[in-house]
């Protein structure tokens, strides 16, 4: 009778993935350890010292912008929005289809189609907007119309990827009553699945040309036309006050582009 | 009117859903299937429009083969078959018209349907159908606007605007309260009569499903366990479908309904 009943004991985790968990944060010290070392190897401290001042030399240097440099931003910043628009006009003509064949409840073929779709997205996504310019600047030659080849490159696989992420996760129930009534797999993708991802269209698209007008802002940087072209001609001359108005004019278009899509993807979702 | 011989169906991760299934609708009888969660009802119904596809047996609906047509027949065959849906399946973004005129998708191009541009005559019937199942004024409304009882409303005008030869009810009242449900019921069963329209209507409620069909089929994992008359199903019977229970609660639930 002197036997004591010991309450259950609840544990969240057992012994094993305790010890499991202190290895793996082991490992991840270790490692943070170990990139320290790879980082500061090459590093010359006598510059990293001198960092301060450097900075505030060329700040002195950066400021007052000139404000009178304005006049001669203006087209080339036409320029970047039209490199962006056009673009995402262009990556989303070409994303509706590839995502329709991405997407496993729509695809004619999950063996045949599906892959190649996938790969067009990979293959669009892995490649920046940058790397895409200074190819298509070799190819077609610099200006406006390899920026907005570019930009549409880019976004085929952005707006494809999360549109056919969009189509896979559709009420199949609503398809299935559209299918009932006897309808094409024309007339099924018209009623039963596109109003059920125009939300996620607009919203995707509205984010996708935001992300243009940021991207678009540096592809002069490869003679790809808009505001970059002035931004490397002003570094090139060392003209730091005309650089600094680049700069301020550049985040007040990102400032009014994410407020603008803010407000259209409020509107519409 | 519709025949099902020998139909079985064995899901790809090898679950035997339907076993050898036989039964016929003669024209104009609303028939009830009733049995437990699991037993198969959703994927009988199904077979016969061929949203599943039945491993083997045949089904006709008068006189034409079902089973087995290619895909350009089997879509004006089920353009002759309305169909009826537990969560309504209304496309909750279109409107209550757009939802109700679905149902001539069937008869109508892609263009015509794209545009939304249909014949008059259809959306007369549309009309006509939105005021028989009293939603006139709500034609121009969302569906996701609606509440439970009104969406199913709609989806039996969308399912009538096919003027269909067969009706297939999915669980009509299972997201309804009873209230609702009792009026639905009413509702499916005096258009039936008004139509001389067969139904399958799959249901759980056994209560409902004495009250207001005139014959019931129970299925028990895939199979027939009984089919007969409403007055005929008793304790036993019950108790072969759904397993033991004490039954006796469910009378008083009828005389009290």
């Amino acid at each position: 009778m002197s036997e004591t009943r010991h309450p259950p004991v609840w544990q969240h985790r057992t012994t094993g993935k305790r010890l499991l968990m202190w290895f793996g944060w082991l490992c991840l010290v270790a490692l943070c350890v170990l990139c320290w070392q790879i980082m500061t190897k090459d590093t010359i401290w006598a510059f990293v010292s001198d960092a301060p001042r450097q900075a505030a030399d060329l700040g002195s240097r950066m400021i007052p912008p000139r404000w009178s440099y304005l006049e001669r931003l203006w087209l080339p910043l036409w320029d970047t929005l039209n490199i962006a628009t056009l673009g995402t006009l262009l990556g989303i003509l070409f994303a509706i289809p590839v995502a329709f064949l991405a997407a496993s409840n729509t695809t004619p073929s999950r063996v045949l189609v599906r892959p190649i779709a996938l790969f067009i997205i990979v293959a669009s996504r892995s490649i920046n907007s940058l790397i895409w310019a200074l190819l298509l600047v070799s190819i077609i030659g610099p200006g406006l119309l390899a920026g907005i080849i570019a930009i549409g490159l880019r976004s085929i696989g952005f707006v494809a990827k999360l549109l056919y992420e969009a189509i896979e996760e559709t009420d199949i129930l609503q398809v299935e009553a559209v299918t009932a009534t006897g309808a094409s797999p024309a007339q099924v993708l018209n009623y039963g699945i596109v109003p059920q991802i125009l939300p996620a269209f607009y919203g995707i698209s509205v984010f996708r040309w935001d992300i243009n007008i940021r991207e678009s802002t540096i592809l002069g940087l490869v003679g790809a036309g808009g505001i970059g072209m002035q931004l490397q001609a002003s570094l090139n001359t060392l003209a730091w006050p005309q650089v600094t108005m680049i700069f301020i004019v550049i985040l007040a278009t990102v400032v009014v582009s994410e407020w603008v899509s803010a407000k259209v993807r409020h509107i519409i979702i | 009117m519709l025949d099902v011989s020998n139909i079985s169906k064995i899901y790809a991760a090898g679950d035997k859903a339907l076993d050898n299934v036989s039964f016929s609708v003669p024209a104009g009888q609303v028939v009830g299937l009733i049995g437990p969660s699991g037993a198969g009802k959703s994927t009988l119904i199904r077979c016969v429009n061929r949203l599943v596809e039945p491993t083997s047996g045949s089904i006709s609906l008068a006189g034409k083969t079902i089973t087995g047509l290619s895909s350009g027949e089997l879509r004006s065959v089920r353009r002759r078959i309305g169909m009826i849906f537990q969560e309504y399946a209304l496309v909750e973004r279109l409107t209550v018209m757009e939802n109700v005129l679905s149902g001539r998708l069937g008869y109508v191009s892609f263009w015509r349907s794209f545009t939304r541009r249909y014949p008059a005559a259809d959306v007369q019937q549309a009309f006509a159908l939105l005021d028989r199942v009293g939603l006139i004024d709500h034609a121009s409304k969302r569906a996701d606007a609606l509440s439970g009882g009104q969406r199913q409303r709609v989806g039996i005008a969308r399912a009538l605007e096919q003027n269909p030869e067969l009706l297939l009810i999915d669980e009509p009242t299972a997201s309804l309260d009873p209230k609702t449900s009792r009026q639905i019921m009413r509702l499916l069963i005096e258009i039936c009569r008004e139509r001389q329209l067969p139904a399958i209507i799959n249901i759980h409620d056994v209560v409902l499903a004495k009250q207001f069909t005139e014959r019931l089929i129970g299925l028990k994992a895939g199979r027939i366990v009984f089919d007969g008359a409403p007055t005929e199903l008793s304790e036993t019977v019950l108790t072969t479908i759904y397993g033991e229970e004490d039954w006796k609660t469910l009378d008083s639930d009828m005389e009290a309904a």
